[in-house]
């Protein structure tokens, strides 16, 4: 059983506000906000899947699907 | 279940403003529901009026969407009609405590098992900004242009005066606790009172100058501590957040079944 590895950065965009909490609190800088102000996955390899992005949304417009890595 | 599958997708995206802490806190709500295993079925949300109160419509469960600060007479109501079922009653600080103060603390008195969630932006969001008892001495809103000297409730001070069994708090900022904070409360049998800080960028932010939800949530991270920190005996203006009371005493619904007995019985 490896560790959680990223799958995805699952975002709903007509939810998110594009008040910027997850871009804020992320520890590893890894969200950014468009030219629409909705958040992406700028450096989705930086992600380390601690979710805090998810757990603080206050519109449920971002998950974080993750695998069982191979190692 | 997933957490989507407690709400109601059909109603979102909500009503509440960009960066509302009220959808973080629903969002710990959910999990908190969800890591307990729940099913939307055992569960009764009801709300009074206010932003917090829309809460009641996102969320999948019974849901009753009542009157100002009378959320607690209703949840008093359904539970004690329906013993069986998870009571959940949010409110914001205005509806709590001032509208709904009386009830709040006669039903904390009482002590049924009733989970009630004070969703404290220390404002009126929805009326356009009025100051709420939380509001606090020398804050701004619209109803006090040159400040307010009103004093604010200690939510959690009161709750324990007037006899909850459960008391915590905790912010918008500090999911985690918050989602654990909520999850003892609804497995504590009695009344439960879970103060959550939780920002208002559009009016209380606005008004007084606290930057946007960020910088609010910012302000939660560094103006609270854990509960008897050392961080708080050097420095008594920072506010505690944990569980300050958890207790066990006579449940309203069980007390009230022993009357129905000893009624029965005829002596």
């Amino acid at each position: 059983m490896g560790k959680l590895k990223l799958k995805e950065h699952v975002i709903t965009r007509e939810w998110c506000k594009g008040c910027g909490i997850c871009v804020h609190f992320c520890p590893k800088q890894v969200l950014e906000l468009d030219d629409q102000d909705k958040v992406f996955a700028a450096r989705r390899e930086d992600c380390i899947c601690c979710e805090l992005c998810e757990l603080r949304c206050p519109d449920l417009a971002i998950e974080i699907e993750t695998e069982q890595g191979s190692e | 279940m997933a957490i989507k599958d407690y709400i109601r997708e059909r109603f979102f995206p909500h009503i509440w403003c960009p960066g509302c802490g009220h959808g973080t806190v629903m969002n710990s709500l959910l999990r908190a529901i969800e890591s307990l295993g729940m099913s939307k079925n055992e569960i009764v949300m009801v709300s009074g009026i206010g932003c917090s109160s829309r809460i009641s419509g996102y969320v999948d469960f019974h849901t009753l969407h009542t009157i100002h600060g009378r959320a607690l007479a209703f949840a008093t109501g359904v539970k004690l009609s329906r013993p069986e079922l998870n009571l959940i009653v949010p409110m914001g600080d205005g509806d709590a405590l001032a509208i709904g103060g009386n009830h709040f603390i006669h039903a904390a008195r009482r002590n049924i098992d009733i989970t009630a969630i004070v969703m404290n932006n220390r404002i009126y969001g929805m009326t356009g900004g009025q100051f709420s008892p939380l509001s606090g001495y020398g804050t701004m809103a619209t109803t006090a242009p040159y400040s307010n000297i009103d004093h604010a409730f200690d939510t959690v001070e009161l709750a324990i005066a007037a006899g909850a069994t459960f008391v915590a708090r905790s912010t918008s900022y500090h999911v985690k606790q918050l989602s654990k904070i909520l999850r003892d409360a609804i497995l504590h049998e009695g009344f439960s009172v879970v103060e959550v800080l939780s920002q208002c960028p559009t009016y209380f932010g606005r008004k007084n100058r606290l930057g946007s939800a960020v910088d609010m949530m910012e302000q939660y991270k560094n103006d609270t501590t854990p509960i008897g920190s050392k961080a708080k005996k050097e420095n008594p203006d920072l506010i505690e957040r944990g569980i300050f009371v958890q207790k066990e005493m006579p449940e309203y619904c069980v007390e009230y079944d022993k009357i129905i007995e000893k009624a029965m019985k005829g002596n």
